[in-house]
C-alpha cells in the first residue's frame, strides 16, 4: 500500500500522573487519520527522543502539567537535533504560563495548546507544519 | 545518504528512515530492501500471538530483557522489536501502545523497537510487516521478536512469518473446547499461560495439555470400567525423526517469573528446526509465500493498468444488478484486457 500516514509520538515527560489530556490528544490525532505512538507517563527526555528516532515519528506531542516545561523541552529538543531530527515537529500541551509561550515557540516549539483548545486547532497546525516542510 | 549502507554500518537513524519508506512501499524501500535481501536469514524470528490482554507486550519486554542479559556462553545478543497494533477500518489512523510495557528496555542500545499499524491487513500483521522484519534481520540483530495485534482465532499471519510462534494464553478466557478449535492453538510451537499468579492458571493450563494430547496422545496404561486398558498412543515416529510437542510455560511477564525457562524452549525449538530441516523448509515456505503474494499484487496490478477505461467499474455494475455471475466477470474482464504475456512457442 502506498500511503503516507502522519506518524505522532505522544508523551508525557516528568513527574506529574495526569494523563487524561494526553490520551484525550491521541485519540483526536488517531481520529484524523494519523498514526499515534503512545508511551505513557514519566518518561524521560532520553526516552523520547530515542522512541521518536525508532519510530520515525514526524512530530512529537508533549504534556507537561508539573510546572518543569522550560527544563524538559529545551533537553528534549536537543536531544532530537542530536539525533540528526530536527525536522521533527514538537508541540505542547497542559499547563504553560503564558509568559513562558513566547520563549518556547522562539526554541522552535509548533504550538502550545492548553486546556479548552478544540483538536482541530493542532490538528490542522501539525498538518500545516509538515506540509511545510515538505514543500 | 545510502539507506541501506547505513542499515549495515548500524546507524540507527538510517535504520529508523528505512523502516517507514519499506513500510510506506516507496521505491527507495524498494531498492532498500533489495540492497539488504542478500544479508537476511540470520535472525531468529520469534512470533508472539494471543488474545488482547493476554500480556505480550510486558512478556516481550522481559524477554528482551532476559537476552540483553549476559549468557553462560558469550554476549548478551541483541533484539529487534516489531509491535503491530490495529489501524482504525473508519478514519485510517491507529494508536501504537505497545511501548509503554516496554520501558524497561528504554536507552538500551541493542534493542530496537518500532511499532507499527495494520494498515487494512487482517491475519494480524501488517501487509509490510515481513519486509519491516527483513531490514531488521539484515541490520544484524540476533533475535526479532513480533507482537501480533490482539488476536482471536484466525490471525496467525505470523506462523508464515515466525520460526518460532509463541501463543500466549491467560488464565479465565475460555474452555476446552476453545483449546480445540482450529486456528491459533494449532500454531504454537509453545504455549504460554502468562498471569501466572492468579486464579484458576491450573484449570488453563489443564485445558491447553488436554488439547494437546489429543494431537501427542502419551501411551499408557489405564483403568477403565474395571480392567486394565493398554493405551497405545501416537504411533512411533519414523526412526531419527524427532517430533516437537509444545512445551506448556506459566509465566508473570510483570515480575519476569518463567522467563528464562521461556527463552529456553525457544532455544530449544531452534535446536529442533536446525536438527530436522524445519528451519529451511519453513524459510523456503515463507518466502515461497512472500513471492505469491507479491507476484498477485504486481499482476493484478499489471492486469488492471491494461483493462479499457472503464471496464472494471462496468462489470461491478453488471454484478450488482445481478446480469452476470462474479465467474462471467472475470472471463469477460480477462479476455477484454489488452495484455499479453510471453506466449509459449
Amino acid at each position: 500500500m502506498n500511503e503516507r500516514k502522519i506518524r505522532v509520538l505522544i508523551a508525557k515527560p516528568g513527574l506529574d500522573g495526569h494523563d487524561r489530556g494526553a490520551k484525550v490528544v491521541a485519540r483526536a490525532l488517531r481520529d484524523a487519520g494519523m498514526e499515534v505512538v503512545y508511551t505513557g507517563l514519566r518518561q524521560t527526555p532520553e526516552m523520547i527522543a530515542e522512541a521518536a528516532l525508532q519510530e520515525d515519528v514526524d512530530a512529537v506531542g508533549l504534556s507537561i502539567l508539573s510546572g518543569a516545561h522550560m527544563a524538559l523541552v529545551p533537553r528534549v529538543l536537543e536531544l532530537l537535533k542530536a539525533n540528526g531530527q530536527e525536522r521533527v515537529k514538537v508541540f505542547l500541551g497542559g499547563i504553560v504560563p503564558d509568559e513562558d509561550v513566547p520563549l518556547l515557540l522562539k526554541m522552535g516549539v509548533i504550538g502550545i495548546y492548553g486546556p479548552g483548545t478544540l483538536s482541530d486547532t493542532y490538528i490542522s497546525d501539525i498538518r500545516k507544519a509538515l506540509l511545510a516542510e515538505n514543500a | 545518504m545510502n539507506l541501506a549502507q547505513g542499515v549495515l554500518d548500524g546507524d540507527r537513524l538510517a535504520l529508523a528512515r528505512t523502516l517507514s519508506q519499506v513500510e510506506n512501499g516507496t521505491a527507495e524501500g524498494k531498492s532498500a530492501l533489495s540492497a539488504l535481501f542478500p544479508h537476511t536469514g540470520k535472525a531468529h524470528l520469534v512470533g508472539i500471538t494471543g488474545a488482547s490482554g493476554t500480556g505480550k507486550s510486558s512478556l516481550v519486554n522481559q524477554l528482551a530483557r532476559y537476552y540483553r542479559q549476559p549468557t553462560q556462553t558469550g554476549k548478551p545478543r541483541t533484539v529487534g522489536i516489531v509491535a503491530v497494533d490495529p489501524t482504525s477500518p473508519f478514519t485510517g489512523g491507529a494508536i501504537l501502545g505497545d511501548r509503554i510495557r516496554m520501558r524497561d528496555l528504554a536507552g538500551d542500545p541493542g534493542v530496537f523497537i518500532r511499532s507499527m499499524a495494520t494498515r487494512g491487513s487482517l491475519g494480524g500483521l501488517a501487509s509490510a510487516t515481513s519486509a519491516i522484519v527483513q531490514v531488521l534481520d539484515a541490520a544484524g540483530y540476533d533475535l526479532v521478536l513480533i507482537e501480533t495485534v490482539g488476536a482471536g482465532q484466525s490471525e496467525i499471519d505470523i506462523v508464515r512469518l515466525a520460526h518460532t510462534t509463541i501463543v500466549v494464553e491467560a488464565p479465565g478466557l475460555g474452555d476446552d473446547i476453545q483449546a480445540i478449535k482450529a486456528g491459533i492453538l494449532e500454531i504454537a510451537d509453545v504455549l504460554v499461560v502468562n498471569k501466572a499468579d492468579l486464579p484458576g492458571v491450573e484449570n488453563t493450563e489443564r485445558a491447553l495439555r488436554g488439547s494437546l494430547s489429543l494431537s501427542h496422545p502419551p501411551a499408557q496404561r489405564v483403568l477403565h470400567h474395571g480392567r486394565m486398558v493398554n493405551v497405545p498412543g501416537q504411533p512411533p515416529p519414523d526412526k531419527d525423526e524427532l517430533v516437537w510437542i509444545p512445551p506448556i510455560q506459566r509465566t508473570v511477564a510483570l515480575d519476569g517469573t518463567g522467563i528464562p525457562e521461556l527463552a529456553d524452549a525457544i532455544a530449544n525449538h531452534k535446536i529442533y528446526l536446525e536438527a530436522t530441516g524445519a528451519w529451511q523448509r519453513r524459510e523456503r515456505w515463507r518466502l515461497q509465500t512472500e513471492l505469491d503474494l507479491l507476484l498477485q499484487n504486481t499482476l493484478v496490478t499489471d492486469f488492471r493498468a491494461h483493462l479499457p477505461a472503464g471496464a472494471y467499474e462496468q462489470a461491478v455494475d453488471e454484478l450488482v444488478s445481478r446480469r452476470i455471475t462474479p465467474f462471467q466477470a472475470v472471463e469477460s474482464l480477462v479476455s477484454n484486457a489488452d495484455i499479453k504475456y510471453k506466449e509459449a512457442t
